[in-house]
């Protein structure tokens, strides 16, 4: 028999991540929201407050340095975040996206080594996937991967890439090589000193406009295992798609919570004015409450569908696994707008107002870009083509 | 017409390959010749139409279509079924 103490058990509380993010989303983003919303600036303390408790290489595994968090944390923690501050959400959730990519497909001793040294310094990911010609397809690439002498050469004309002015690095598509048909795509891993980024325009948007999100001409060079190990189009439905659709989801379910949060307290204010009278707009909160615990559950529930499947590439790749992903991704992107109008019905001027403890213009300006970034109906029309096939459940 | 020549009708007229279907070996990468997943879903139809099959479900996956080879044993294997 061995011994118990063999192998000392790792003392670990499985909610640090996510409590440690919910105490930096109360402490620093939400402070900060209205500014970085005003102002359309990066939210930088949120992304120190990140690094300095080594929270951007959560997903890493601890083999690696990281902390071996797991997708339904880092989900609740960006719920935590999205109340708070919409734009250091999104910026912390299309990081990790990068960061699941890497862990999940990178699997050369580059790729391993940049993973340490992510842990060490922190780094922060950006990407690349949109491309100035292919009509927002971001399973086609009009640029493509220069590979001679073990090192690769890329030039592309990025439309958008969010923060890409305080990235420490970026993943970026590319057809594999010059003679590769538009969909034979790779992701290669960007680094300066070989990045270099020409910005296009500006970023002047409705709303997530902390996320600093212009053009750019993204140039770069390096070593040909900078590129990952599986082709573009396996990362993007077996991790991409996925994770993207699962951590987008969570940060609009904190705008949403926020939402009715301030829709909950007004009512609640209201009733303490006139006890014995249920104020009008109770029902109305009762109504959109219903909305957000449907919103809240598709979210748990799609969170474990994808972690009890996240090992098996089979399973991963299955029509009925990307159908539910992205039928996700459109419920939670219309289920947030829904959540925010109605909240701001319940509060009236008081939400419409700029200046009141019940604003909610950021929230819902922030809401409308859920669907369309990656546009619902590009969604659907994967969806609708992949039912043609499609023998359910 | 054999099996084989229906499969290369097929990806020719659905498969939107950046080379061509009647020559291909059978073991090239289709996905790799240019062959998008909205293609393959046209390809699939069609091997559908012209073997009066129905693929199952664990069959719809992109392996299954990823070469003239691997079409074909999936073609057979819904036609033992």
């Amino acid at each position: 028999m061995t011994s118990i103490t063999e192998e000392a058990p790792v003392v670990s509380d499985s909610n640090a991540v996510s409590r440690r993010m919910a105490r930096i989303a109360d402490e620093i983003s939400g402070p900060a929201a209205d500014e970085v919303d005003q102002q359309g600036r990066f939210p930088s303390e949120t992304i120190s407050a990140l690094r300095a408790e080594g929270l951007l290489s959560a997903l890493i595994p601890r083999s690696l340095g990281g902390m071996g968090a797991s997708y339904s944390e880092l989900s609740q923690g960006l719920v935590s975040m999205g109340r708070q501050c919409a734009s250091s959400a999104m910026v912390v959730a299309m990081h990790h996206i990068q960061v699941a990519s890497l862990v999940r497909h990178g699997r050369n001793d580059l790729l391993r080594n940049y993973m340490v040294e992510l842990v060490d310094r922190q780094y922060l990911l950006a990407s690349a996937t949109t491309e100035v010609g292919t009509g927002g397809d971001v399973g086609s690439s009009v640029c493509a991967v220069d590979v001679a002498g073990g090192t690769f050469r890329l030039e592309k004309q990025a439309p958008v890439i969010s923060y890409g002015r305080f990235a420490d690095g970026i993943l970026a598509t590319a057809r594999r090589s010059a003679d590769s048909p538009e969909n034979d795509q790779v992701l290669a891993l960007c680094r300066p000193p070989e990045l270099e980024l020409e910005q296009v325009g500006e970023w002047n948007a409705l709303g997530f406009r902390g996320t600093c999100s212009p053009g750019f001409i993204l140039r770069a060079s390096g070593d040909a295992a900078a590129i990952l190990d599986d082709p573009y189009s396996d990362v993007s439905t077996q991790t991409m798609l996925p994770v993207a659709h699962i951590l987008w989801s969570s940060l609009w379910l904190g705008i949403a919570s926020a939402a009715i949060d301030r829709a909950r307290r007004f009512v609640q204010a209201e009733a303490r004015k006139r006890p014995g009278m249920t104020p009008a707009a109770a029902l109305r909160l009762a109504d959109a409450t219903a909305l957000y615990q449907q919103f809240a559950d598709l979210l748990r529930c799609s969170v474990a569908r994808f972690e009890d499947i996240q090992d098996d590439p089979d399973r991963l790749s299955a029509l009925g696994f990307a159908i539910a992903m992205n039928s996700l991704k459109v419920s939670a992107s219309t289920l947030v707008v829904d959540v925010v109008r109605q909240s701001m019905v319940i509060c009236g001027l008081a939400s419409y107002r700029m200046d009141t403890p019940y604003s909610l213009g950021r929230h819902l300006r922030d809401s409308i870009g859920a669907s369309l970034m990656v546009n619902n109906d590009r969604i659907m029309g994967n969806n609708a083509q992949m039912l043609l096939v499609h023998r359910g459940e | 017409m054999t099996m084989d020549e229906t499969i290369r009708d097929v990806l020719t007229e659905h498969g939107r390959l950046a080379v061509d279907a009647g020559s291909i070996d059978e073991t090239t990468d289709l996905f790799a010749s240019g062959m998008t997943s909205h293609a393959s879903v046209n390809v699939m139809l069609a091997l559908e139409d012209a073997f009066d099959i129905e693929f199952s479900e664990k069959m719809l996956r992109k392996s299954t279509f990823e070469s003239i080879a691997a079409i074909r044993s999936g073609v057979l294997e819904m036609k033992d079924a």
